[in-house]
C-alpha cells in the first residue's frame, strides 16, 4: 500500500529537521489527512509503527489528525452538502473542495540538548 | 549541555512546518511539468484498474493519429509487454518496472525521461499501474488526468474511488462495444456516479475495437495542448 512510502516521506522530512536541530529523539510527529486525501488513516498508523524502526523516529508518537470534506461555492461561499448535485442551487457554479484533501505535516516535538 | 551543572538535561521543542508530506514528490513533478512544457509536449496521467483498458486506448489513438508522433512511458509491475504493444503500434515507448510499487512516482518518471524521445513528441502518455487507489496521490508533473474506466466494471466505480474520479479531467468510458451485453449497465448510470464526486464531470464513451469515440478522444487532447 502506498502508506508505506507516505511514512517513508514522512521520517524523511522530520529526520531532516532533527538533525538541522541536532535533536536526538523524536518526541510527537501531528499530521493533518483529509477524508479525500486518499491516505487511509489507521493504515498510516500502522505502516509507522512497522517503518521507524530504530530512527530518531522510533518512540515518537504520530498524532493524526483528521480533516471532513467540506464543499463550498468559490462564487458565494455558500457550503454545498456532500448529496448531489455538486453545484451551487444559488450561483449554479460547480462546487469547490474547500476542506478534505490534505496531507500534511504540521509539527514535530522534538528533544534537543539544552545549550 | 547545562552549563550551570552539566546535567546533560534536554528540552522539547515544537516545531512548527506545514508542509505537504509528499513535497519532496511535488517539487519533482513541478520540475517534470515545467521540463514538458517548455518542450510544448502535452503530458497525459492515464490511470485506471488493471485490464480497464488503457494500452488499447493507447494504440487505438496511434491509428487514429498516424502522422502524430507520440511517446509512452508505461508503468506495471512486472513485464514489458505494454512497452511492447505500443512499439507496435508505433509510440515510442519505455517501461518502468516498479517491483511491487503499487504506483508511479515523479522521481520514477523523471528517471525513465531519460529513455524516451519525449522531446519530439506532441504527446506524452504516463501510463500508470493498473490500480484505482494509489496512483490518485503522486502528481507526476501532467498536464492532465485521464481514467479509463470500462463499462465491465459496474456503474458505481466513480463513489467507490472518489479520490481518484475527483481528481479526473477526463474519464474515458471504455470497452463500450460490448454494451449490448451488459443490460444493467448504462452511461447515464456511470455518469450519474461520477457527478456524485466530481463537480465538473467529463466523461466520454469510447471503443479502441469500434473505434467509436477515438475521434472525440483526440479532439480533446488537441484541445488540451
Amino acid at each position: 500500500m502506498h502508506e508505506y512510502s507516505i511514512i517513508q516521506a514522512l521520517i524523511g522530512r522530520v529526520t531532516e529537521a532533527a538533525e538541522q536541530r541536532q535533536a536526538t529523539r523524536i518526541h510527537r510527529i501531528t499530521v493533518r489527512i483529509g477524508e479525500l486525501a486518499g491516505v487511509d488513516a489507521d493504515l498510516l498508523s500502522s505502516a509507522f509503527e512497522l517503518v521507524r524502526g530504530h530512527s530518531l523516529c522510533a518512540e515518537a508518537e504520530l498524532t493524526i489528525n483528521r480533516v471532513a470534506a467540506r464543499w463550498d461555492c468559490a462564487a458565494c461561499g455558500r457550503v454545498i452538502e456532500a448529496a448531489m448535485p455538486l453545484c451551487c442551487p444559488t450561483c449554479d457554479e460547480p462546487a469547490r473542495l474547500s476542506a478534505g484533501d490534505e496531507m500534511y505535516l504540521d509539527r514535530i516535538e522534538m528533544e534537543v540538548p539544552d545549550v | 549541555m547545562c552549563d550551570t551543572c552539566g546535567c546533560g538535561d534536554t528540552e522539547i521543542v515544537p516545531v512548527d512546518v506545514r508542509e505537504r508530506i509528499l513535497s519532496h514528490n511535488d517539487h519533482q513533478a513541478a520540475h517534470n511539468r515545467q521540463h514538458f512544457v517548455a518542450g510544448g509536449v502535452l503530458a497525459i496521467n492515464l490511470m485506471g484498474s488493471p485490464g480497464a483498458g488503457k494500452t488499447a486506448m493507447l494504440e487505438a489513438t496511434a491509428r487514429a493519429l498516424p502522422d502524430a508522433k507520440l511517446a509512452a512511458i508505461s508503468g506495471d509491475l512486472a513485464t514489458d509487454h505494454d512497452e511492447a504493444r505500443l512499439s507496435h503500434a508505433g509510440i515510442t515507448a519505455a517501461t518502468i518496472n516498479t517491483d511491487s510499487g503499487c504506483h508511479l512516482d515523479a522521481e520514477l518518471v523523471h528517471r525513465r525521461l531519460h529513455d524516451v524521445p519525449w522531446r519530439d513528441a506532441s504527446v506524452l502518455f504516463i501510463e500508470n499501474v493498473g490500480n484505482l487507489v494509489c496512483p490518485a496521490v503522486y502528481d507526476l508533473g501532467q498536464a492532465a488526468n485521464v481514467v479509463a474506466l470500462s463499462v465491465t466494471e459496474g456503474v458505481d466505480k466513480p463513489e467507490k474511488y472518489p479520490v481518484r474520479f475527483r481528481a479526473a479531467d477526463l474519464v474515458l468510458l471504455t470497452k463500450i462495444d460490448l454494451l449490448p451485453h451488459l443490460p444493467g449497465i448504462s452511461v447515464e448510470a456511470i455518469a450519474a456516479s461520477l457527478a456524485k464526486v466530481n463537480p465538473q464531470p467529463r466523461l466520454l464513451p469510447v471503443s479502441a475495437v469500434s473505434g467509436e469515440g477515438i475521434g472525440a478522444w483526440t479532439d480533446w487532447l488537441a484541445s488540451r495542448r
